[in-house]
């Protein structure tokens, strides 16, 4: 079962490259995704029996990850119909600079992010931190041509960005798994096993020094890939120009899969009893990521890029709930599902601006409200779910680590949690409902333009994260609970 | 000869092979002198675990590292150089012989770590540890200070040798799905790199990463 959740989307990409016709393609990225989804829902209502050392295996956390990855790829990929669609073929003019520029072949797109998909689902059921490794560095690879869809320079410079940070990031976290099998492999017990279980079990035997190296090089490791500052300054240019839905996925995906690496380390951690030593790196990391993001969301000329900036805030407040422990952790685990859900739905709408108005700036989009009705609805909505304000879920969880941080006695933690989220707000809704507001110009395409397939995918988007903030259904509340309990979070 | 003796010789190597790669100008050297790396950790994989008569699981990885490092990386890389027409690193963002003294400096700061972490057990050389932590840190190094596309993926290839060198020193190995998955990894990821080179040529005339400087934000 857990096999073929990686392997549906693994053999569907070779298949996909094998097709000939576009409309075949298309309904077989599809049907991949819905499969996937159903298999998801499957394993989500009774979890595959697997002994505790399986090298791969669902655990809570794992099973939440997987989730929010399925439902997102899904409503993304049927997202993409329309999009492929309607993309020009020929070679056509870049829209900030004179020169032509065309796509890459949707083949090979297509058959990237079902590769994409199989690798972040071996991510979410790794139990062997070396196959997570594995795992993590192959989603690199599979979402690089993703981003080099658009063939122009702007698309280029950011996949060799992204390739080469993220990769030497990668690397790093190796080197933190070694140092973890060197932590584990002391005493007469010492094994040097890296799966997960052997090293929770075994943890009171781990050689402090080593481990604590260890987390730290897993940190700065997995923490490049999740964006986390000062390693995060491939993640606005990729985000930026990738193709919306690519951003989307990007966002709400692959930088979840990525936190699930520190979440390993942090589990090990934890049942070291060095739990503190890694909360307190985690909150100021993730303190730090959400004061710089705020710096740079205001006053950013560019939407996507507001989004992407926005997406390095919500990486640090993951990380601070993380960090914090207590009743903070399933807020923080919470927040994942709502930023998921809310940014996938944001990157999707901002994939409609753009369409139509050919401009990523902020100054250049105006009168959306008049030119695309649904989707300015939507994308107010968005804004007000993002920055965390009710009824939306964002709102619920961020409380919940608010009061997370205010139960464990940590009173500076919450203030700059607190400032750094106003500062956010401020910095993304001027922009954001500016561009809303006023006189769409002449030439732009008349009233009522919103494609079905171009509305619909955000919608349900906004649809759930609405839902989250009302009433978390005990489906998702049990998996939260228990995935709490297994990072250690209580409760 | 002793397995110990063959293995410092074997570290010394790479260690030398390190300090020309920070003073090397031309491309094509940069390109040998890793390929060399490569060749040379493979070997040492099959003197750590007793020469001829390793295990066959040992040969494998051995061999299959050697090939993909000292035979197809060189290929691509090569062939990437050709394509772009580019010979020298001109200008580094830090010079040659200033980057040969950082090399000493990180050599220092290595010797000095490794000396902090004790070890588990017995390991195969005193100087594994630091050998490895130090070409991490030369490969690093390569990665912020040169310009051109290429000496970035060999920084990268570097990082990756030295990791790769630090699990040498593990008692045990790492099972062999996840050594051969990593492995398939860095293989991947040079060959998305090559094509990327290709492109980055095609569009700029050039591989200097200098000029990828368009996407950038200023705090206000």
């Amino acid at each position: 079962m857990i096999a073929a959740l990686v392997l549906v989307p693994a053999f569907a990409g070779v298949l996909a490259l094998l097709l000939r016709r576009d409309r075949l393609r298309r309904a077989l990225l599809v049907a991949t995704a819905l499969t996937h989804l159903g298999l998801v829902a499957a394993v989500w209502r009774a979890t595959p029996a697997a002994p505790p050392t399986a090298w791969l295996r669902l655990d809570p956390v794992g099973t939440l990850v997987l989730g929010v990855t399925s439902v997102l790829f899904a409503v993304a990929a049927i997202y993409a119909v329309g999009y492929l669609a309607h993309e020009v073929r020929a070679p056509r003019p870049d829209m900030e600079e004179d020169a032509l520029f065309a796509n890459g072949p949707e083949a090979v797109f297509t058959a990237c992010l079902l590769f994409f998909l199989a690798t972040m689902t071996l991510v979410t059921v790794s139990q062997n931190l070396g196959v997570l490794w594995v795992a993590v560095e192959a989603t690199t690879l599979a979402s690089a041509p993703l981003i080099f869809f658009h063939r122009h320079h702007r698309s280029l410079e950011a996949t060799w960005k992204y390739l080469l940070i993220c990769s030497v990031g990668i690397a790093v976290a190796l080197l933190g798994n070694f140092f973890l099998a060197f932590a584990a492999s002391f005493g007469p017990a010492g094994s040097g096993s890296l799966v997960l279980n052997e090293l929770i079990a075994g943890a009171p035997g781990l050689h402090v020094r080593w481990l604590k190296a260890a987390f730290v090089l897993l940190l700065v490791g997995y923490g490049t890939k999740m964006g986390l500052a000062p390693l995060h300054t491939w993640l606005p240019d990729a985000h930026a120009e990738a193709p919306s839905v690519v951003s989307a996925l990007l966002s709400g995906a692959l930088l979840n899969c990525a936190f699930l690496g520190i979440v390993r380390a942090y589990q090990v951690l934890s049942a070291a009893g060095q739990g503190r030593f890694a909360g307190d790196l985690l909150i100021d990391i993730g303190l730090f990521s959400m004061a710089l993001a705020a710096v740079f969301i205001v006053a950013q000329p560019d939407f996507k890029r507001l989004l992407a900036y926005s997406s390095v805030e919500h990486m640090g407040i993951l990380a601070v709930g993380m960090g914090l422990g207590g009743g903070a952790v399933f807020g923080a685990l919470l927040h994942l599902v709502n930023h998921s859900l809310a940014k996938g739905m944001l990157f999707l709408l901002a994939g409609n601006i753009l369409a139509a108005y050919r401009s990523k700036s902020t100054a250049g989009v105006r009168g959306v409200g008049a030119a695309l009705p649904v989707t300015a609805a939507l994308w107010v909505a968005g804004l007000l779910a993002i920055t965390g304000s009710p009824p939306f879920g964002p709102f619920l969880s961020e409380l919940v680590i608010v009061k997370g941080a205010i139960d464990q006695g940590h009173p500076v933690a919450t203030v700059l949690f607190l400032l750094f989220l106003a500062a956010a707000f401020v910095g993304m809704a001027r922009p954001m409902l500016t561009m809303v507001q006023g006189e769409p110009l002449a030439s732009l395409p008349p009233s009522g333009r919103d494609r079905w397939l171009a509305v619909a995918p955000p919608a349900a988007l906004g649809l759930a994260v609405l839902l989250l903030g009302l009433w978390v259904p005990s489906w998702l509340n049990d998996v939260l609970r228990a995935a709490a309990r297994v990072v250690g979070g209580g409760s | 000869m002793t397995a110990m003796f063959e293995i410092n010789t074997l570290l010394v190597g790479l260690l030398l092979v390190d300090f020309v790669l920070l003073g090397a100008s031309r491309l094509g050297t940069s390109v040998r002198q890793v390929a060399a790396q490569g060749a040379l950790l493979s070997l040492l994989t099959l003197a750590e675990h007793a020469g001829w008569g390793a295990p066959w699981r040992v040969w494998l990885l051995a061999l299959g590292s050697g090939v993909v490092k000292a035979v197809v990386f060189p290929y691509f890389l090569r062939r990437a150089l050709r394509e772009a027409d580019v010979r020298r690193e001109m200008a580094p963002y830090v010079g040659f012989t200033a980057s040969v003294l950082v090399g000493v400096a990180a050599l220092a700061a290595s010797l000095w770590l490794a000396s902090r972490l004790p070890l588990p057990g017995p390991v195969p050389s005193p100087l594994l540890v630091p050998v490895s932590l130090f070409t991490v840190l030369v490969g690093m190094f390569l990665l912020v200070s040169r310009r051109k596309a290429l000496t970035q993926v060999v920084g990268y290839l570097v990082v990756e040798n030295g990791v790769f060198c630090f699990g040498l020193a593990l008692p045990e190995d790492a099972p062999l799905p996840v050594e051969v998955g990593i492995l398939l990894d860095i293989f991947a990821a040079v060959f998305i790199m090559g094509i990327m080179i290709y492109q980055i040529s095609r569009e700029f005339d050039d591989i200097d990463t200098g000029r990828l400087t368009s996407l950038r934000d200023e705090a206000s």
